[in-house]
Order: structure tokens, then sequence, then C-alpha cells
């Protein structure tokens, strides 16, 4: 069986800066991949010529086997990729009921219908209480809920979570992990751009890390946090030997 | 089912208008009203759920009107024929300008422009085309008969004109309520968020803008069959794009009811200036500007919304009195 997603050496360039350089990563079916790296390592650029909002200037992407690479965002929804955005972005003017229901208005023409799976969907990630609220008035955590929601009223395959866990306290984290485990366990693929260790640590299976375009390192949560490429991207040349030559405790 | 039902009743009661006054002064400033919100309608489709807003409604007024009033003047085509004809005209220059501008990913401003500008081009070679009577403008002969579209009285067009609101006011509650009107309004919020969840934002904008063209272009054939005289001036002029946006952000963007009760306020208005200050050019043009200042300031949801914020005030004022 092909994977489920598979990237292969995908560059891309914004005039003079190479914000990817031949990345490369794959995901299985019913995984939870993490993706993580420093700020400006190129993660965010990857998700978006994954679901399409970006072309590549080389490589390509398969989706299921099939090259995807080109394809329009909402072709691709339609296939089963679902993306949120790391800046929330909800549909303002309306409920989260409303919001919800365009999601699920992809695979349902009658109002009722949508409105209805909106319900559902808002009861799976806790936002039941506020669905006549206006999205405007959310707070962080709710809105990063919405962006979730609304991935899934889809119904999607493939969810690519870009940081719905950041910005979250310690007690929204703990409400918001479960829900992404509930996800997984319906038997959808999950890769997750993610700055929480404690999250990626718990949640993720294998782990990918890029660092200025490049993947650097891929593996298990544990292998991964103990790599020395991994520790001198976050902190910087010699960090690994430093942090090797210190005393503990 | 109740927004039906008010829609019914609203169209029910100003059908009767005829009935209570027959004063040729009253029906008129009716059917001009109503007129432009037909006209206002269409451009509510697009601007007020679409989020797209047009400059340039006079191409398609405008391109109804000339198809209808030509084909009838030099082809000898019956009215009606001509009024359906005029509306896929105009349903055509709309999904041929929306086709071109929203390929090249013209939005906000830059899309008040080109549809200004297309509007422009037409008006421009309207006036010297010999098709259209250039300078001398096209006159439709007078055929007082029912077939041919012309009335003795101005009560039968009123009545056209209000069926033809009704018509547009179903419509747009019924887009309201499916997936295309949905998508539509996902479209004006965010169309990043719009494209991530499946929609086809470039096809869900041409479908708007089409439907737009087309009510707005069955006003022109109407005002072509009512006055029977257009140079490119009336038909593709600025002032009914001017009335066309007037109308729905004074009355309500984005409502159902919102470019009916705006054609009425500002029409009022208009009238109202005239009687003020006799026919002092230009200055109902001053009103209008006014009153869209205060409106975007002050009211931004349009005449609807004020009634809405009116009616939570009064219910709030109930529950603490209570």
């Amino acid at each position: 069986m092909p994977d489920m997603l598979r990237v292969e050496n995908v560059s891309c360039r914004f005039g003079g800066l190479l914000a990817l350089d031949r990345a490369a990563f794959f995901v299985e079916q019913g995984q939870i991949v993490a993706l993580v790296g420093p700020n400006g390592a190129g993660k965010t650029t990857l998700f978006s010529i994954i679901t399409g909002f970006l072309a590549p200037n080389s490589g390509r992407v398969l989706y299921q086997g099939d090259d995807i690479t080109g394809i329009p965002p909402h072709a691709l929804a339609r296939r089963g990729i679902a993306r949120t955005f790391q800046i929330a972005q909800p549909f303002a003017g309306l409920t989260v009921r409303e919001n919800i229901a365009v999601g699920a208005h992809l695979l349902r023409r009658a109002r009722v219908d949508a409105l209805a799976a909106a319900e559902t969907v808002a009861q799976e990630v806790g936002l039941a209480p506020m669905l006549d609220l206006p999205a405007a008035s959310l707070t962080v955590a709710g809105r990063k809920r919405l962006e979730l929601a609304r991935a899934l009223a889809i119904e999607p395959k493939l969810l690519l979570l870009d940081e719905v866990l950041a910005g979250l306290n310690p007690s929204e984290l703990r409400d918001m992990m479960p829900v992404i485990r509930a996800i997984h366990d319906r038997g959808i693929t999950i890769v997750l751009i993610e700055h929480v260790m404690q999250a990626v640590m718990s949640l993720a299976k294998h782990v990918f890390v890029l660092a200025e375009g490049h993947m650097i390192a891929m593996g298990s949560p544990q292998a991964i946090a103990s790599d020395a490429r991994v520790i001198e991207a976050y902190l910087g040349h010699g960090a690994a030997q430093r942090m090797r030559g210190a005393p503990h405790g | 089912m109740r927004s039906y039902a008010t829609i019914a009743l609203v169209v029910a009661l100003l059908a009767l208008v005829p009935f209570v006054t027959a004063s040729n002064v009253v029906l008129n400033f009716m059917v001009v009203a109503l007129l432009i919100a037909l006209v206002g309608q269409g451009w509510n489709v697009l601007g007020g759920y679409g989020g797209q807003y047009s400059f340039g409604h006079a191409a398609f007024f405008g391109t109804g009107a000339y198809v209808t009033a030509i084909l009838q003047v030099r082809y000898g085509v019956n009215a009606w024929i001509g009024l359906a004809i005029g509306v896929a005209a105009g349903a055509l220059v709309g999904a041929v300008i929306g086709a071109l501008s929203f390929r090249s990913g013209l939005r906000g401003s830059y899309f008040a422009l080109v549809t200004l500008a297309f509007a422009e081009v037409l008006r421009v070679i309207a006036s010297v085309a010999p098709i259209t009577g250039a300078g001398v403008g096209t006159l439709i002969k007078l055929d007082l008969r029912p077939e041919a579209f012309q009335f003795q009285s101005r009560a039968p067009f009123y009545w056209i004109i209000l069926a033809f609101v009704a018509i547009s006011l179903l419509l747009v509650q019924r887009i309201e309520k499916s997936r295309f009107g949905a998508y539509l309004v996902a479209v004006r919020e965010n169309e990043d968020a719009a494209r991530a969840v499946g929609i086809d934002v470039f096809r869900v904008k041409l479908a708007a803008m089409t439907l737009s063209a087309a009510i707005t272009a069955a006003g022109g054939c109407f005002y072509a069959q009512y006055f029977l005289f257009l140079d490119a001036g009336i038909a593709y002029g600025p002032w009914i794009s001017v009335e066309a946006l007037l109308a729905p952000i004074i009355g309500g963007i984005g409502t159902v009811f919102g470019p009916l009760l705006g054609a009425l306020v500002v029409k009022s208005l208009g009238e109202a200036t005239k009687l003020v200050t006799g026919d002092a050019p230009g200055l109902d043009l001053v009103i209008y500007g006014g009153v869209l200042v205060l409106v975007v300031a002050f009211a931004p949801r349009g005449t609807a919304g004020l009634f809405e914020s009116a009616r939570k005030l009064l219910r709030r004022r109930e529950r603490t009195h209570a």
C-alpha cells in the first residue's frame, strides 16, 4: 500500500530565500507524525505546498500514491486533505455553527444537514457551548478549536494541523490532547506542526525535524530529543557537545 | 418558511398601492424605487453576500437595456423575447468581466476599479457606435399593447416591476439558505479558509457575478420599456452604478430586504430634497453622499441593521422592566 503522504525533494524559493531545500518526508496511513523545527525552518511553507496553496519550485508531493503537486487547495480538500492555519482564519462575521457548517457542506448539499453535522463536530472538539457565538468573539483557544472543527467537518483522511496547541495554557492543553487522540483513533492520519514538545512526545510516533529548509533528522520522539543535530539546530553550533560536557544536576 | 411568508406579505402590501392611489406622481416614484431595488438586489448578490464590490453595474444594466431596445427597433423582435435575451446578454457580460477579473485575482478596490473601467468603456462605445444610435440615442416606438410590453397606465408597469422584485427577493432568500449562499459568504469572509474547506473560490465568484449581472440587466430591460428612450449616458452612465450600490448599502448589505428598503429610503430622500430645494441640479447627489457617509459611519449594517438593533434594545428594556 502506498504511503498516505510522501514529499519528495521539495524545494521552494522566495526571491533570495531558499525556504525549502530538497525537503522530504513521508506519513503512513493511520500515523500521527510531528514536524518540528526552529522558527523559520519552513514547516508552514511545506504545509502550504502539500495543501496546494503554494507551488514548489521543484520536487513532488504524492498522496496515496498519486502525484498531487500543483493541484489547487479546493480540489485537494475534496480528495480528503484538510489543514488548519497557524494564525486562525475564522469566517469572522459568522457564528461558530455557521463556520463549521461551511466545511460540512462539502459532503452535504442541504443546509439543515450541514448545520446538524456542524453540531456533531462541535461536540467532538468541545465547542458545543459556543455554537451560536460569533466566531470573532472566541478566545485564542476557542479559535484553535474552531480551526480544528472546520477542518474535521470536511471529513478528511489526512489532517494537517499547524500549531493548534501553540498559545494554549496548560489546562487548555490538557483538554485538547485527548481531542486530537480521539480524532486519530477514528482512523484519520495526522501531521502536526508543533512547538509544544510535551505534546509532540506524547502524541507522535514519528518525528521529522526541519531546519533551514532541510530535513535534518527523523525518528521516534525519544531518539530525536537526544539527536546532536537537532540540539544544534535549536541551540546553536556546538551546543550538543557543551551539553554532553556539562555536569548533570 | 417564515422568511418566505414575510416576502409574500411585503409584496402583497406593495401590490395594493395602485388601488390606494391613482396618482401618477406616486406610481412613478414607486416604479423608479422598485427598479432601483431590483438593480440593487443584483449588486447585493455579488457585493453584499460575496463581498466583491462592483462599481460598474451599469455595464449589465446598460447591456440589458440596449439589447432589449435594439432588438425591437432594428430587428423587430418582440419586447418580451427581447427582455429574455437582454437578461441573458447581461449575464454573459457579467460572466466575461467576472472571468477576466477573478482569473487575474483582482480583489477589493482593484476589482471595483476594473468594473468601473468596463462600464465606462461600454459607455464610450455606445456613444459612438451606429447600432446604439450613437449620440442621438435609441427611441423605442410607442406601441401601447401588453404584447409589446407597453401599457396605457402606470399600474401594470408597477405590478410588473414589483413581480421582478418579488422574484429577486425569493431568489436571494433561497440563496441565503443554500450551500451556494454559504459558500458565497465564506468567500466574502475569508478566501484562504474557504479554499481549505474545498470551495472553488473562482467558480463561486463567477456564478455570483453572472447571477448578479442577470438581475441588474432585467432592471435595464424594464427601464427601456418604461421610458422608451436610451442613450449612452443613461444606459451605461455611472448614475446607475451608484444607485445599484447605494440602495443595498443604505438598506442593509447582505440582507434579503436591504436593497428594497434602501431604494425606498434613497428615493424618498431624493424627492424630499427636490421639494425643499426646487430642482437644483446635483443636490440630491450631495444628500446621497452625506447619507452614505452617515450610514457607513454609524450603521454599517444599514437600515435593516438599525431595525435589528432597535428591536434588541426594546427587548432588553422589556426584560429589565419585567
